[in-house]
């Protein structure tokens, strides 16, 4: 349990340090920081449907902070998540408005199905050049997004453009309505979703056989081998499950908030990602609270705006603060030296350019 | 004025968390002597040799260097006192000259340049003074590891060192380079160089120290010279208690085959034969020992042994069986048990507990697996067994094997490896780095699932470890295997010299 507590620590620190820095640039460029940062609050949670539309930001950033833990825990850095969520997005919405006369309780796992085949095999792509060619994940990754964005680009402007009269967008029409989420006592489906694929997760790499291979090659590649894990085949598994879950968010996305695919909507989720992946401290459940604080702040910071005159970009400053001060745990750990950190499974970010050694 | 302590340590104490590393700990260092440093791991001697060369503080005690009372805050201030230390693992540029290695941080310079004339003088001169020289310009890398660490020698006689430490400095060499090592410590003792030589081999000890301090758990327990003690009473200094030196008494029986390496050639990572057409066989209940030096092929014999490196020919045969290469699953399926070279990067993974560690290799499989899950009342049920029967000291299953002591860690592989009830066992160098009450532990280990019949393959290059052990010897020299009849026809000196010149009177 005091493991559990001090896990929280380097997060929770993180946090309110960016919170802090963020506050002292506020009122160097004129605002009230308290005064901001309650209208954020407020903008979150202040009423039932700012909750609603917190859990709405926060769905596909808990499926794509699981693509990326989960990739991670194989030492894989999956920053090809953005390309693999985005054919997820593209391909749910395909087959959610392709696809036509069939009831919601099919057409709605149809289209997730969909997603999360287009993103699963976009990831198992480079988890096949990884494990046959040794080519860097994060090298393919950058490439293979290049290739997601402008490919999803050509589709929705010629094949699957959406033809009706007044439209003037390259977008795919509307998906219909037997695909879209319902919203289950006032919480948006696709939030129940995450939350039941952040456990599936966490259950997979704690008590699967499979998570546990993984979990070999992540924290030492040469006893995988000297022990006779087949390295190939826990690479392409875990990009073809972490391709998947990135795959779902768009699928989630789509179906849940976007309704169609529209080139420019989504870019930056997958790599957002990353963010939640690392405040969650890389385990499947951590990012749920992860992703719900950074939804809340991209909830809130147009109240924010609203009523507190504060441009929304402080929102992304802060949330980059977040990030830094996370990867950058050094520095939390030299100012609040005496606190005992807790030691888990490390991880290697900035490893792993020349292969695994 | 001979005689007097160069370096003086009074009532030296350091701990780490509440742990006691050095308690009360008073040590002399007399000018020009050869004070050797006895103790297991952990007794407490990095700690503080550590503190002498500026790496750590002391909590309490003093430090006295040629009479004068020194803080030694970092380790600059120890090498303008004059004190270097050597350590295990050199810490040269692999791609530079050992004249680049030399100066590398204190060069001389002209108005913008290195001054490598003048480098060249100075350690010529040095060469003169001391009486071993080096060749300036050959790229360190491709030196053998003795001629390496003189290059790391040198380095700190440049630097003006009075007091050299040398970390386990023969834990790495051979016997023609320990004994060339021995040659050149006397002469720089003889030129009032003062040497503080660290190790647990007590039979170095006894041939080249002036006098001996013994630690155990942090604290001094003895400081004697070589003529008034004899091994066996400094083995029981050191461990606090009476240990015996194993040894194989027994005629090995002639049992069926377990294991046959036929025509073996294996390729080395760069590409070139580094075993060629090796064979030989193992049989149950006997222990074959291929002694060598390190690089001559015994990383990638293993390797092929163990399925982790691609076989160019031949065949390798498990109880009757070929084995296909590159499947260490099949390996161990088949009755393989490993214990490798590296512990620390194959054998174990480390972020993980004990628990997961003893089911390495049998994860997938019942009692662990049930289809796609683990059973983790299983494994852990499994780990407290084991942690029992093999005398793991620890906290329970789920501590990390990291934060275990080597010795600890080496326990937690054989428990792995020798509860499988396998019949060949591949140990390579499996007590590299360890004590001497682990190192007996590991023997003893080894001796009974001898005795239960398997067939044990025992690479090391520890001499000594092969005769005490070995039921047939077999050198193996740039890649090639030299038989030795029997056990008889070994003693050190001829095995010694097979080692580094292989068979060279064939020729």
């Amino acid at each position: 349990m005091i493991l559990l507590l001090r896990s929280f620590l380097v997060p929770a620190g993180s946090v309110l340090l960016a919170f802090l820095t963020g506050g002292i640039l506020l009122f160097l460029s004129g605002s009230h920081p308290v005064e901001a940062y309650i209208a954020l609050f407020q903008g979150a949670f202040g009423d039932l449907s700012s909750i609603s539309r917190t859990l709405e930001k926060a769905t596909p950033l808990i499926m794509n902070g699981l693509a990326i833990a989960f990739a991670l825990k194989a030492g894989l850095f999956n920053i090809g998540a953005q390309g693999q969520f985005l054919f997820g997005a593209f391909a749910a919405a395909v087959a959610g408005f392709y696809v036509q006369a069939i009831p919601s309780v099919f057409h709605i796992p149809l289209a997730i199905f969909a997603g999360m085949t287009a993103g699963g095999i976009y990831g198992l792509v480079q988890g096949a050049l990884k494990a046959f060619s040794g080519a860097h994940e994060v090298i393919t990754g950058i490439m293979c997004n290049y290739i997601a964005i402008n490919m999803t680009d050509y589709l929705v402007n010629h094949p699957f453009r959406d033809r009706s009269p007044g439209n003037i967008v390259a977008r795919t029409p509307q998906i219909l309505d037997t695909s879209r989420f319902p919203d289950v006592a006032g919480i948006p489906l696709g939030f129940i979703a995450a939350i039941i694929a952040a456990i599936l997760v966490w259950w997979i790499v704690r008590y699967a056989v499979f998570g546990f291979e993984i979990r070999v090659v992540g924290s030492g590649i040469n006893a995988a081998r000297y022990s006779g894990v087949r390295i190939r085949s826990v690479l392409m598994g875990t990009m073809l499950i972490s391709g998947a879950l990135a795959g779902l968010g768009g699928a989630v996305e789509t179906q849940g908030v976007v309704h169609r695919f529209q080139p420019g909507f989504n870019t930056g989720l997958g790599f957002e990602g990353i963010t939640i992946a690392l405040l969650g401290r890389v385990h499947p459940l951590g990012i749920i609270p992860a992703a719900i604080l950074i939804g809340a702040m991209k909830a809130g910071a147009g109240m924010m705006q609203f009523s507190a005159g504060v441009e929304n970009e402080i929102i992304d400053v802060i949330q980059a603060l977040i990030l830094f001060f996370v990867t950058a745990d050094v520095i939390l750990q030299k100012m609040l030296p005496g606190i005992k950190w807790a030691e888990g499974e490390r991880l290697s970010l900035s490893t792993g350019w020349g292969g695994n050694s | 004025m001979d005689g007097f302590p160069v370096l003086e340590l009074k009532g030296i104490s350091k701990s780490f968390h509440g742990v006691m590393a050095n308690s009360g700990v008073d040590f002399k260092l007399k000018k020009g002597e050869i004070h050797a440093l006895l103790g297991e791991n952990g007794a407490g001697k990095s700690t503080l040799m550590n503190m002498i060369c500026g790496l750590l503080q002391p909590d309490r005690g003093e430090i006295f260097i040629q009479g004068n009372r020194r803080k030694i805050q970092n380790p600059k201030i120890a090498i303008q006192l004059g004190v270097g230390m050597i350590h295990q693992h050199f810490m040269i540029v692999p791609g530079f000259t050992s004249l680049e290695n030399i100066i590398l941080g204190s060069e001389p310079v002209t108005r913008m340049a290195i001054d490598f004339r003048k480098a060249r003088k100075q350690i010529a001169a040095l060469s003169d003074q001391y009486g071993f020289s080096i060749d300036p310009d050959a790229v360190t890398e491709d030196l053998p590891v003795g001629i390496q660490q003189r290059v790391e020698i040198f380095k700190a006689l440049y630097r003006k060192v009075g007091i050299l430490i040398l970390d386990e400095p023969t834990a790495v060499l051979t016997p023609q380079e320990t004994e060339d090592l021995f040659r050149v410590m006397r002469r720089l003792a003889r030129k009032s160089v003062s040497i503080i030589f660290i190790t647990h081999k007590l039979r170095e000890v006894m041939q080249i120290a002036d006098s001996i301090t013994v630690m155990q758990r942090g604290a001094i327990k003895g400081v004697l010279s070589p003529g008034e003690t004899d091994e066996q009473s400094l083995a029981r200094m050191m461990i606090g208690r009476e240990i015996n030196m194993i040894s194989n008494d027994r005629s090995a029986g002639a049992g069926r085959t377990v294991f046959e390496a036929s025509g073996l050639s294996v390729n080395s990572s760069r590409g070139f034969e580094a075993v060629s057409d090796v064979s030989f066989c193992v049989r149950e209940g006997e222990i074959v020992g291929i002694a060598g030096i390190q690089g001559n092929g015994q990383m990638e014999l293993s390797e092929a042994i163990a399925g982790l490196r691609e076989i160019a020919s031949g065949n390798i045969i498990l109880s009757g069986k070929v084995m296909p290469a590159l499947h260490p699953r099949k390996m161990m399926e088949n009755g393989l048990a490993h214990i490798p070279e590296d512990r620390l990067k194959y054998g174990l993974v480390l972020p993980f507990s004990i628990a997961e560690n003893q089911i390495l290799c049998t994860y997938y499989r019942n009692p662990f697996a049930r289809f796609m899950w683990r059973n983790r009342k299983a494994m852990l049920n499994n780990s407290r067994e084991l942690m029992d029967r093999f005398d793991i000291r620890a906290g329970g299953p789920e501590e990390s094997v990291k934060t275990l002591s080597g010795g600890n860690q080496q326990k937690v592989i054989i428990s792995r490896e020798f509860s499988r009830n396998s019949i060949f066992l591949l140990a390579n160098q499996p007590t590299r780095g360890l004590d001497v009450g682990s190192i007996e532990y590991v023997h003893r280990q080894m001796l009974t699932l001898r005795d239960k019949g398997a067939g044990i393959l025992l690479i090391s290059s520890e001499l000594d470890e092969i005769l005490s052990l070995a039921d047939s010897i077999l050198v193996i020299y740039r890649g090639r295997l030299i038989s030795m009849a029997g056990k008889e026809g070994a003693d050190r000196a001829s095995l010694g010299l097979m080692m580094t010149r292989g068979l060279e009177r064939e020729k």
